[in-house]
């Protein structure tokens, strides 16, 4: 499942950003794709409509990596589906 | 001079506010926007530096204010304000040559979306015949030249959160260069919608409680709705006359960053900075106060910080510089002027007024923000400041009038 939200989450920003989704990786740098902060919240908003999640200002001012981009996604969509496990995975 | 904002209807209150160190800052009214259904759960912030006690039938007729959007309205209001104290007499030869020049980045846009409401959301197939003419950003202008017959010169700019440093800047040397004998000038907005609101709570810089400009802690801008309007004569002709000026407008400085629409830049705040400098032929020593930007935004406030003691160098030390977006907000196109105002009156009443909400330092704002409490300190001259998304600054420079 999680494998499968990467996955997405890789493919949006790719798009958003329109840059080659095999240049996306989870370990890739905001800087080696060239997102500055105006970018980072233009992804965040195509993953709150890919997802059907909202993400909080402050979670949102905390983004720096696209690891952290899929672990809160990850976190977001699994407290959706199963609103009992969310203190579980905090 | 005249003005309207959160805090009060016209320039006493809000001096009286401002050299309290009272924010006007509170929650949005729920009914934001003149059909409740576009009210405030929808959106995820709740504050705004709203005016309130403000009745627009003490202002203007119910057949006025048909063609009339709320922005338009305050722009009346503030100039009516600023000509009554200038005491000017409108002769047939000034009612000729006069110049308008206002500032508004949404205009009536609060207009606007009422239509759009009826259309996208009530399925409607019409709007109202009026929403062309309410919702045109130079609807301030236009009305202020109908509320006093003036045939001259009437504009408006719209540089975002610049435009009325932009109208005031450039009434200056309208005014300076004998184009005009007087201008009216500044700025109005009234931004607080439900569709524009989405807008900001969309970019994530609104605050969740207050506007803490330069401090350590601060969590982003908070939206304000006001206007301010200025009268601008020459000097040799505003003491002919027999009445005091305020302040003098010496100098107008500006500059696109051409870099990033959101992002800003130092390099370009700091050449409008030395623009207004030079333009004003002041030496930065000269310089005992500025008006930020301060927007209590991370990018607007370490840039602007970094633009001052590139600009000041080792004067920044001893020129306390505060952001009174603190306690009115960010009213974007009305911001320039509102805070041209609380500059001249900074300079007229020799108290700064102060940084309010401030709570902590912040190492990469390394300035005297005047925190929290206004200090009587009788500055020569001053600076406010405007820097817009899209990289476009404005900065105008006042001297005192003793």
């Amino acid at each position: 499942m999680s494998e499968t939200i990467q996955a997405r989450v890789l493919r949006v920003i790719a798009t958003t950003q329109r840059i080659p989704l095999e240049k996306v990786k989870p370990d890739s740098t905001f800087e080696e794709l060239g997102i500055d902060s105006m970018d980072s919240i233009n992804i965040l908003f195509d993953l709150e409509s890919e997802f059907d999640i909202e993400i909080k200002d402050e979670d949102a001012k905390k983004i720096r990596t696209i690891r952290e981009m899929i672990d809160g996604v990850t976190y977001l969509v699994d407290s959706k589906q199963n609103p009992s496990a969310q203190t579980a995975t905090e | 001079m005249g003005v309207i904002s959160a805090l009060g209807l016209d320039q006493q209150q809000f001096w009286q506010a401002l050299a309290a160190g009272e924010s006007g800052i509170g929650p949005i009214p729920n009914d934001v926007g003149p059909v409740a259904e576009m009210g405030m759960n929808q959106v995820r912030f709740k504050n705004g530096a709203a005016v309130r006690g403000y009745d627009a039938d003490t202002y203007f007729s119910r057949k006025t204010l048909s063609f009339m959007d709320r922005f338009a309205q305050f722009s009346v209001i503030a100039a009516r304000e600023a000509v009554s104290m200038a005491g000017v007499e409108w002769t047939d030869e000034l009612r000729e040559s006069a110049a308008i020049i206002t500032g508004s980045c949404m205009g009536g846009r609060f207009t606007e979306e009422i239509g759009y409401w009826e259309l996208f959301h009530h399925g409607r197939h019409r709007v109202h015949p009026l929403t062309i003419p309410l919702g045109m950003s130079n609807a301030g202008a236009s009305h202020i030249s109908m509320e006093y017959g003036l045939h001259g010169p009437a504009y408006t700019i719209s540089t975002a959160c610049s435009s009325s440093a932009h109208a005031i800047g450039n009434a200056l040397w309208m005014v300076r260069s004998g184009a005009a004998p007087l201008a009216i000038a500044g700025g109005s907005e009234a931004p607080l919608f439900l569709g524009g609101l989405k807008a900001w709570e969309a970019m994530r810089v609104v605050s969740p409680d207050t506007c803490r400009p330069f401090s350590a802690n601060r969590s982003g801008m908070i939206l304000g709705e006001g206007a301010a309007m200025l009268v601008i004569e020459p000097l040799d002709r505003a003491l002919a006359r027999g009445v005091k000026p305020l302040a003098e407008i010496v100098g107008f400085g500006m500059s696109a960053d051409a870099c990033h629409v959101t992002q800003p830049s130092a390099e370009g705040a700091a050449r409008a900075m030395r623009g207004a400098l030079r333009d004003g032929g002041l030496a930065p020593e000269q310089i005992g106060y500025i008006n930020a930007h301060g927007t209590a935004t991370e990018a607007n406030d370490r840039m602007e910080a970094a633009a001052i003691h590139d600009v000041f160098g080792a004067h920044t030390a001893a020129l306390p510089v505060s952001s009174t977006k603190s306690m009115h907000g960010h009213t974007l196109g009305a911001a320039g002027a509102i805070e041209a105002v609380a500059t001249i009156l900074a300079l007229r009443n020799g108290v700064l007024p102060p940084t309010a909400n401030y709570t902590a330092p912040d190492p990469e704002c390394e300035l005297d923000v005047i925190p929290n409490q206004s200090r009587v300190a009788q500055a020569e001259a001053a600076l406010s400041q405007s820097f817009a998304f899209g990289g476009l600054n404005a900065v105008l420079a006042f001297r005192a009038w003793h």
